[in-house]
């Protein structure tokens, strides 16, 4: 298969797949099987990160790449061939981490124009393009994928991710277990870590290492606006309300972005407060942390050689959090963020249950309180869809009370999970209920 | 990635998982499971009431404020209760429903208590905005002022503003504002 060309291509990299070294596993058997699960790894990028993270997929000898990228405008760009154009229209004034990019690309979807580009420049690799939300995607979806290397930009992105990658594991398939790697950066400051879903730390068990950014008060913003960023907060969450109540606000909508611009604007004037710009108002609506190209890099470098090498087993992978600080020199730190038993997506996985369908809500609830194993004496519960009995506010136990009477089998399906919380105990507990 | 799955493998032994699996099933999510015990742990008193009007749906909800004490002493005040499924990193999103002359709410309904902006926390729970919500009917308070005109009115003259509060919560005019009527 191989031409001289693309074996030329590909050298170095089967070099490092062909021989084990000093730190493979025992186990690992280099060559070509190592090559062919490299190169049939179906594997998925996405998010802010996803253009550079695909060029390093493409160029680390992966051929089977998806991509999801739900941003519009700012073109793509590869480091390698510098053209950089920079004007003040709306569509090109915001890019701050594309580096280079084609003008003749400007407006259309990154993802896609990302796709051809890395399809030309390296030969036989096939990129499946999407363009919107990793949220617009099912388990389906995401079942197909080997890896997910993801480098999003939201911490609720990474949350959403995460919670379905870890539902999805499925103990009885092994190959629903998709590591995910995710990679962040914030101006100097980066991560990359390696998540073996309900195997390893979580980010829901990391979550409180990201400190929220503090939000200024409403009452500053409504009354005594000091600085730019207040001018913005106010035309977007008080002006808007005002005059555009029935039109919900869509942060990637341009018109929208520059109605809160304007408004900006002229509150800014009122205040003599300068440096409202179009730029800033995007920052301050979509909670924009400031992007920095060469983070960026060295972010998608670490979580798409963490692919490479757990695609192939060649070394060792990241175990599992690796921090990059650049604010201050240069410092990084490796280490095993542990696992949070009482984490509320990895923690406390569903356990099985064994009930009779027949049974009423409220003997189930009275088992409850004698089994070993739960001894939940004022438990409430629900499942995805439904409240099954919650006990408190009072005008929630009314509503629901009618359901203790009724049968298990018309309250839930078999195999059903369902969420029981106790006043007596600090943690809640989850149950999958299979019908005798 | 073999090695990987055989983690998974022995991690399921271990723990010596009951009989079939099952077919795999919506979970209850995070922010779900934590509004079901967030209620729970809910007190509130006689002056309070809450209201469901999806009782499946937990995550929306309208509590109303009676206060029995206090310049605001027998209204009856809606908030309604948007909580997001990235609570409790967000905090719960909520809006007064009527139209009230009070300092730290504007005619909108928007709502300036800190900790429902900069002083959330995901330890904080929906019994401590509860109690927040609570104290502002019973101190109302001009430094942190939404409506501004109120707040003036609260500093200068509390006697004027004690008056202004009686007008607008029987649906009279106040700086040529009309409020709601908000009696019991
Ligand atoms: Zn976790």
């Amino acid at each position: 298969m191989a031409s001289a060309d693309s074996s030329l291509r590909w050298k170095h990299l089967h070099k490092v797949l062909t021989k084990p070294g000093p730190f493979s596993d025992e186990d690992w058997v280099p060559g070509s099987e190592t090559i062919s699960a490299l190169e049939t790894s179906k594997i998925l990028g996405a998010g802010g990160l996803g253009c550079e993270i695909l060029k390093n997929l493409a160029l680390s000898g992966f051929k089977d790449i998806h991509v999801i990228d739900m941003g519009k405008s700012p073109p793509i760009t590869f480091s390698g061939i510098p053209q950089l154009t920079l004007t003040d229209t709306i569509d090109i004034s915001n890019l701050n981490r594309q580096f280079l990019f084609r003008q003749a690309d400007i407006g259309k979807p990154k993802a896609e124009v990302a796709a051809a580009f890395v399809e030309r420049r390296v030969k036989g690799v096939k990129i499946t393009p999407y363009v919107g939300k990793i949220q617009d995607k099912d388990e389906d979806y995401y079942m197909q994928f080997k890896i997910v290397v993801c480098g999003l930009d939201s911490i609720e992105a990474r949350r959403w991710i995460n919670a379905t990658l870890i539902g999805m594991v499925d103990p009885e398939n092994p190959e629903s277990l998709k590591p995910f790697i995710d990679g962040g950066t914030e101006g100097f400051k980066g991560q990359a870590r390696v998540i073996l879903p309900t195997l390893s730390s979580c980010i829901e068990c990391q979550l409180d290492m990201h400190a929220p950014r503090p939000a200024v008060p409403l009452c500053t913003i409504a009354t005594i606006p000091r600085q730019p960023q207040h001018c913005i907060e106010w035309a977007h969450q008080i002006a808007w309300q005002e005059k555009r109540k029935d039109d919900p606000f869509d942060s990637d909508d341009l018109d929208h972005i520059g109605w809160v611009y304007n408004a900006a604007l002229e509150r800014a004037k009122q205040f003599h407060i300068h440096g409202v710009t179009f730029q800033m108002t995007q920052g301050v609506v979509k909670n924009i942390i400031p992007a920095i190209a060469s983070t960026n890099a060295v972010i998608a470098a670490a979580t798409t050689s963490e692919a490479l090498k757990i695609a192939t087993s060649c070394n060792p992978y990241l175990d599992n959090y690796m921090m990059y600080a650049g604010e201050e020199g240069v410092y990084t730190y490796t280490f095993e963020a542990e696992k949070k038993p009482d984490c509320p997506v990895c923690g406390n996985l569903a356990r099985n249950m064994t009930v009779d369908p027949d049974m009423t809500l409220q003997e189930y609830i009275d088992t409850l309180g004698d089994r070993p194993e739960a001894q939940l004496k004022k438990p409430s519960m629900r499942t995805e869809e439904k409240t099954l009995y919650q006990r408190f506010p009072p005008q929630l136990e009314e509503q629901t009370r009618a359901n203790l009477q009724r049968k298990l089998r018309d309250l839930v399906e078999d195999g059903q999970e369902i969420a029981v919380s106790d006043p007596a105990y600090t943690i809640d507990f989850r149950y999958r209920l299979l019908f005798k | 990635m073999l090695k990987i799955w055989s983690m998974k493998q022995q991690q399921q032994q271990a723990e010596n998982a009951e009989g079939a699996a099952g077919k795999k099933k919506k979970k209850v999510t995070a922010a779900q499971l934590r509004v079901q015990r967030d209620l729970q742990e809910l007190t509130l008193g006689s002056t309070m009431k809450m209201s469901f009007p999806n009782p499946d749906d937990i995550l929306n909800f309208t509590l109303t404020i009676e206060p029995d004490e206090g310049m605001y002493k027998g209204g009856a005040f809606h908030f309604s209760f948007n909580v997001n499924q990235n609570f409790p990193h967000d905090p719960p999103k909520v809006k007064c429903t009527q139209k009230i002359y009070h300092p730290n709410i504007d005619l909108e309904g928007n709502v300036c208590l800190n900790i429902l902006r900069e002083d959330w926390k995901p330890v904080l729970n929906l019994n401590a905005v509860i109690v927040g919500m609570q104290f502002l009917f019973l101190e109302p308070n001009a430094s942190d002022p939404l409506n501004k005109e109120a707040a003036d009115d609260l500093r200068q003259n509390r006697e004027a503003f004690k008056r202004n509060v009686r007008t607008s919560m029987t649906g009279g005019t106040v700086r040529n504002v009309q409020y709601e009527r908000v009696m019991k």
